[in-house]
């Protein structure tokens, strides 16, 4: 290779597979310094750990627990554990390019950037963001309709323990082997047997479909959980958006996704038993792939943006002091775009030789879909007009996203148009737009929901100050970062280039990257406020309603007791907790019942570490482990079946107790 | 008021009496026979290199494909329009739709390219015609 970089020798032995000492990057100066930091702040943290003894509070009350509200957090720590990881990537690469113009070289050789961006895609998309909106309706949607736990409260536990599997998947192949060097996407051939030789490329894989078991059950789970869990008396059409979007989102993922789990295994029946689907020769077609891949890839930017849509509804119309305007056209819109997001993918390849008239219809389509989307916005802007609007964080987040969401809607737009497309396919112009609707988007949503629903999940709120700082950080952060690449690319330049031999792009890229630094600005402004907040839980203590919110949600303690409801409410129309407020409804402190409840249980976070353990077998070839740990996933849910103990009542003294605290506080 | 202990915790509790959705022994058993007739007929048609022209090969294992997906719902999936207040029968058009847009897309697209952008031996062929037409000119 051109970087004098070659890759270790392919070995096989019985035991180890192909893994070799040869494997593991200890000539890497930036890998090496990367593990001594995670090595010595994980001993850290064990130290800590160990010395306030909590590993048995740990184990019980949160690795076991069923309970959606933990869970829900537990997927909201793992995202920005992820976010920290993603965006080192989004730092180097900005760095590199900084450096590496005019015949520079800059500080990564191209193998290594090469990995850096494919991890920086596969880890802000299916790590972060997916992580992100999962933990958020894990944890809010079952309490805006008014039930206890999730439809399958167990299934909810396995789920997240699979994604953390497939994450850890993807941080093991920073320090054992190699990740892949393909784009996030991972197109054939360059992701084939012939030209992805060693283990990168199978970290990929086998992290994407351990972690996509895992969305794709809990996609069922939610689903089951809005349809069978609502509230004697919530009709549908009495959701809260948020709900709303969350079973849309939840039947997209479960459309969706099989579509990639296909597309993956017949890739991966490519690389390990020689099929020939997507090579050049033998009758393969790789266009094959990248057609598949996108009736995938497409909705799933919905699966990501949709449930964003329901949070901001719930701020703006909390914020606003009025119901959200035009309830019935955010519903209809939303279930326009799931339906739409199916007839979009073509946009992606416009120019890989489709004729006119594929190209128009795909074109025009991806304008229509633009239509309900716009709807939303104005039922934003309509839901603010006229009401008293507080300026609150979230509602900061939630007027960056409008400003923000719609500049990177219009580049969408423009891009939809096939010529245009010609001219700006796989350019900066397509990284800046959609890091546009991303940022814009889904972090600004991610922000907004944890700065709103937090004071629910912990009963204080989070420090103000830091809040906007880090909202300013992000939101200035994201236009210098993005807005110089907007111009790059209409200069030509393409996307994941290592180096450019043209210094007059230079300046754009430097001041991309100073863009970046306000980001990390903002993150590390994020953390802070963690700090803060948690030190001052006292004084940011509030009661249960600190927004004067409208949903069911806010009708629980703060934090919700364990069963969330201690009875069934009664629902009768839109905006529950809204109407409880008016007639002034207070929970009494006496005459409950016993509450039946799911019991946390192990078999999740065993199984699932099991398919860690399966999947690193099958990326090094060791196929006795690997068969295995198979073997012993296949057991375990099997033995799982006969598990009989999986519930216990809370006695209606304890209730009692609870509520009477909750009444007092 | 009163509260109802099975409300909250829906089906994931062991002892549960499952109802009606679930299917018995003999129709998973049946189910499993026509999925592996329907995967092995395709399947031997190609590897048997049977005489048949190609259009209709891939007309018959889209069929097949068509089949083995519906198989799968009703006798997998339990699907039908009676149960769960027509929530499932929603949720199967929906699927039909989606199941019309990937399968006839894709051989819409796939056709277009391949018509557009030449495969291998058809480049070839066209190759060959080109440098017999230059020869006769020139």
């Amino acid at each position: 290779m051109a970087d004098g970089y070659v890759q270790p020798a392919e070995t096989f032995s019985p035991i180890f597979g192909r893994l070799t000492l040869d494997w593991i990057p200890y000539h890497e100066p930036i890998l090496i310094a990367t593990f001594a930091g995670v090595a010595l702040g994980g001993l850290v943290v064990l130290a800590l750990m160990t010395y306030f003894k909590l590993w048995v509070p740990l184990w019980r009350d949160w690795v076991t627990t069923v309970d959606h509200k933990k869970i829900g957090i537990m997927y909201m720590v793992l995202g920005f554990i992820m976010l920290i990881r993603g965006f080192a990537d989004a730092l180097m690469m900005r760095a590199q390019q900084a450096m590496a113009a005019g015949g520079a070289e800059g500080y990564l050789p191209p193998h290594h950037f090469d990995q850096v961006f494919t991890a920086h895609g596969v880890i802000m998309i299916f790590f972060v963001a997916m992580v992100f909106i999962t933990g958020i309706m894990n944890y809010v949607m079952p309490m805006q309709i008014g039930a206890r736990d999730v439809a399958f409260p167990f299934l909810n536990n396995f789920s997240f323990w699979m994604t953390v599997s497939g994450a850890l998947l993807v941080n093991i192949s920073l320090f054992v082997g190699e990740f892949a060097r393909v784009g996030w996407l991972a197109f054939p051939p360059l992701s084939g047997a012939s030209y992805s030789t060693g283990p990168g490329m199978d970290y990929y894989l086998w992290a994407l479909q351990i972690a996509g078991v895992g969305t794709t059950l809990s996609g069922i789970n939610m689903i089951a959980t809005v349809l069978k869990m609502r509230a004697p008396g919530m009709k549908l059409m009495d959701m809260p958006i948020f709900t709303w979007t969350t079973l849309i989102t939840n039947v997209l993922i479960v459309v969706a996704f099989p579509v990639l789990t296909a597309t993956l295994s017949l890739l991966t029946l490519d690389r390990y038993f020689d099929f020939r689907f997507f090579t050049n020769d033998f009758g393969g077609n790789a266009m094959m792939y990248i057609n598949l891949i996108w009736i995938w890839g497409h909705p799933e930017v919905y699966i990501l943006i949709i449930p964003c849509f329901g949070v901001f509804s719930e701020i703006v119309s909390t914020f606003s002091g009025k119901p959200i305007f035009g309830y019935k056209t955010m519903v209809w819109a939303t279930a326009c775009i799931m339906v739409l997001s199916f007839v979009v993918w073509l946009h992606h390849f416009f120019t890989m030789g489709s004729g006119a008239n594929v190209n128009t219809f795909f074109g025009i389509t991806t304008m229509i879909i633009a239509v309900p989307t716009g709807v939303k916005i104005f039922n934003w802007l309509f839901t603010m007009y006229k009401g008293r609007v507080r300026l609150e964080v979230p509602m900061l987040w939630t007027i960056g996203f409008l400003i923000t969401f719609t500049i990177g809607g219009m580049t969408g737009v423009l891009l939809a148009v096939p010529p245009v497309d010609f001219q700006l396919h796989n350019t900066l112009f397509l990284i800046a737009h959609f890091h546009n609707v991303i940022i814009g988007g889904v972090v600004f949503a991610v922000y907004a929901a944890v700065s709103y629903w937090w004071p629910k999940a912990f009963g204080f709120r989070m420090n103000d100050t830091w809040g906007r700082r880090s909202f300013w950080f992000w939101f200035t952060g994201f236009y210098v970062a993005f807005m110089p690449l907007y111009a790059l690319g209409l200069m030509g330049v393409t996307r994941r280039t290592a180096t450019y031999p043209d210094a007059g792009w230079q300046p754009y890229f430097i001041v991309a990257a100073f863009g970046a630094v306000l980001i990390l600005l903002g993150i590390v402004s994020t953390f802070i406020n963690f700090y803060v907040s948690i030190r001052d839980r006292k004084q940011l203590a509030c009661g249960t309603d600190p927004w004067d919110a409208r949903t069911l949600e806010w009708a629980t303690q703060s934090p919700p007791a364990p069963y969330n409801f201690p009875f069934d409410l009664q629902i009768t129309g839109r905006e529950a907790f809204w109407t409880m407020k008016q007639q002034g409804f207070t929970w009494p402190t006496t005459g409950y019942k016993p509450i039946h409840m799911p019991k946390g249980t192990a078999f999740g976070v065993l199984i699932a570490g099991l398919a860690l353990v399966f999947g690193f077998a099958m990326v090094w070839y060791i196929w006795w482990l690997a068969i295995l740990a198979f073997v012993g996933m296949i057991g375990l849910g099997i033995f799982h079946t006969f598990n009989y103990k999986r519930d216990y009542y809370i006695p209606a003294e304890e209730v009692s107790a609870t509520e009477a605290k909750g009444a007092a506080a | 008021m009163g509260h109802d202990t099975h409300s909250a915790h829906g089906h994931d509790h062991g002892h549960d009496d499952h109802g009606s959705g679930h299917g018995t022994m003999s129709q998973l058993m049946i189910g499993f026979a026509l999925a592996a007739i329907l995967t092995i007929v395709p399947f031997g048609l190609v590897m048997g290199e049977v005489e048949m022209s190609r259009t209709t090969l891939i007309g018959i294992i889209m069929a097949f494909a068509a089949v083995q997906i519906i198989v799968h719902l009703v006798f997998f999936l339990h699907l039908n329009t009676s149960s769960e207040e027509g929530s499932t029968f929603m949720a199967t058009v929906l699927a039909v739709i989606i199941l019309f847009i990937v399968l006839a897309g894709s051989l819409w697209v796939m056709h277009n390219m391949n018509t557009n952008m030449m495969p291998m031996h058809d480049m070839e062929q066209q190759l060959e015609q080109m440098k017999s037409l230059q020869s006769q000119q020139g």
